[in-house]
């Protein structure tokens, strides 16, 4: 019996290990290690953050849903990777230290055969002095609609500033929270379901809703930018966002780095090198993202974080890392497999995977500070980079360790991405789009770097209802109810 | 002036992009178009994930 362990629960981990326990069946052992009690289908948690879902609409708990399917949740954070063992055993393991299921600050090492990183991103609030308290978690200054918890907080301050706009002028600051950021997707849709409810609260008019971002255009969205067939017309996803943006009389404030966040006042630094400050009464700002903080250590238990993550502490996996000038980034630079180069039986998927450099135009300000989105890795590329890594285990484990590897190339794969503008059955409004690939392969599409056949995007009504159902579709699938295996990830 | 219009005066950034005018707005909204738009959307994103898979 081989033993798979699971290192995340979100859509990447859950995905890959319910294929694999899917696959593998009861012969074979699938271990998920997650320190959530409770699954979150996040791309609604912007509608949790206006109040227009509950938090119970957007999450649920895990453990009935391992235990109906066969697989061992435990309820904790992964600490450590020993892929070598130690001194008196060759079997890899890694420390576990529990956050529930009453083990609560208990360590434990649980030895694996095949093992998965899919720990998704420490949200890095401290990156940013005042975005976060110190102890990295949010700041007392901003809200944050990235977990439930923190949206259904979001939406109790944006209430507040609703009332006060009845009787007052009030200012609304979103975007991101530092010159690295990426999920830039989540503000958008955050910033016009706000203007969607402001409209319909009838205090529109007393509210200034400004957003700001690291992208050095609107519309970059961490990947470059997009080109689109609209209307007869290739048009660059610039002036499609830009378009929505002016409809919305919303201003936009780009390529910045916030750098000191304070109550009521940010401090930020443009890419022209220039500084500004910005006031609020209500702000939402993403923060970067970073590694959860992984360690690895060889056989001696000597520190070997360095060769296994990242400096970013995301996992290295089978992408060309060799530093280059954007001139030369290539689509094959991007991993296909996503197995570490050094031990085989260890892979890496969703956000956890160390992309190899940005999709988006590397940009500095002139005082040498980074200001560019970084690489989504959200979403349906997630899961089906899940779903090939558990197949490739599977066969490896079924047929052997030379077993062929199965394929998920983000420079090969497109994503279906649908942005909500408003919440509404009838008056509600999305951006509905597809990209192909998800990165640029400017040697086969030359010109856009993308197959504009497969590349559209539109706003209407019809885009929100296809949210909505994927809401549920996805709830659903997660849930593993019938036929949850038909519904693409 | 005409709904539309009036965000181009609000600023440069504003001035130099364009924006729905009433009947485009209108269509967004439309059940009827929606619903055939809904209809051609899903094929098309149908198609993506296929590729993708």
């Amino acid at each position: 019996m081989a033993r798979l362990v699971v290192m995340g629960g979100g859509v990447s981990g859950h995905t890959a290990a319910t294929f694999a326990k899917k696959w593998l069946g009861d012969e074979h052992e699938v271990v998920v290690v997650t320190p959530n009690s409770q699954w979150n289908w996040i791309p609604s948690n912007i509608w949790v953050g206006v109040g227009q879902m509950t938090k119970e609409d957007v999450v649920f708990p895990l453990a009935p849903v391992y235990e109906k399917a066969g697989i061992d949740y435990r309820q904790a954070k992964a600490v450590s990777i020993h892929p070598e063992g130690k001194t008196d055993s060759d079997t890899p393991y890694i420390t576990i230290e529990y956050t529930g299921q009453g083990k609560e600050g208990q360590t434990e090492e649980i030895t694996y055969d095949y093992l998965i990183n899919a720990t998704g991103p420490k949200l890095n609030f401290d990156a940013t002095p005042g975005l976060g308290d110190g102890k990295g978690q949010l700041g007392e200054h901003t809200v944050s609609v990235c977990t439930a918890d923190h949206a259904m907080h979001a939406n109790l301050e944006l209430q507040k500033i609703f009332e006060k706009a009845k009787t007052q002028k009030q200012k609304i600051l979103v975007g991101t929270g530092h010159g690295m950021c990426t999920c830039q997707g989540a503000a958008f849709e955050y910033i016009f379901n706000i203007e969607h409810e402001a409209k319909k609260a009838g205090v529109r008019d007393n509210l200034e809703i400004k957003w700001i971002s690291n992208e050095s255009f609107l519309g970059d969205f961490g990947m470059g930018g997009l080109h689109m067939k609209v209307g007869g017309y290739v048009v660059s996803s610039k002036l499609f966002a830009e378009s929505l943006f002016a409809e919305r009389d919303v201003p936009w404030l780009i390529g910045a780095h916030v750098t000191k966040v304070e109550a009521g006042k940010i401090e930020y630094e443009l890419l022209d090198g220039s500084t500004g400050e910005e006031e609020f009464d209500f702000a939402m700002l993403i923060p970067p993202f970073a590694g959860v903080g992984l360690k690895a250590y060889d056989k001696n238990g000597e520190d070997m974080t360095d060769k296994i993550f990242a400096p970013n502490g995301f996992m290295k996996v089978d992408a060309d890392y060799t530093a280059k000038p954007y001139e030369e980034w290539k689509a094959s630079d991007w991993p296909r497999t996503y197995q570490n180069p050094d031990y085989k039986n260890m892979f890496a998927c969703g956000i956890a995977f160390a992309p190899p450099h940005l999709i988006s135009k590397p940009m500095k300000s002139p005082n040498g500070t980074p200001i560019n989105p970084t690489p989504p890795r959200t979403g349906m590329p997630a899961g089906i980079i899940g779903k090939a890594v558990a197949h490739s285990i599977c066969d490896m484990i079924k047929e052997g360790e030379n077993a062929h590897l199965h394929e998920a190339s983000m420079a090969e794969m497109g994503a279906a991405c649908v942005a909500s503008a408003g919440k509404g059955a009838f008056d509600g409004t999305a951006a509905a789009m597809t990209v192909y690939p998800v990165v640029p392969d400017f040697e086969k599409y030359p010109g856009t770097g993308r197959d504009t056949d497969y590349t559209f995007g539109e706003i209407g009504l019809a885009g929100h209802w296809i949210k909505h159902i994927l809401h549920h579709m996805f709830i659903y699938k997660a849930k593993l109810k019938p036929g949850w295996t038909l519904i693409p990830e | 002036m005409r709904e539309e219009e009036i965000n181009f005066a609000k600023s440069d950034s504003f001035n130099l992009t364009m924006i729905p005018g009433a009947f485009a707005r209108k269509l967004r909204t439309c059940i009827i178009w929606q619903f055939i738009r809904f209809v051609v959307i899903n094929i098309k994103m149908l198609v993506v994930v296929s590729k993708s898979h």
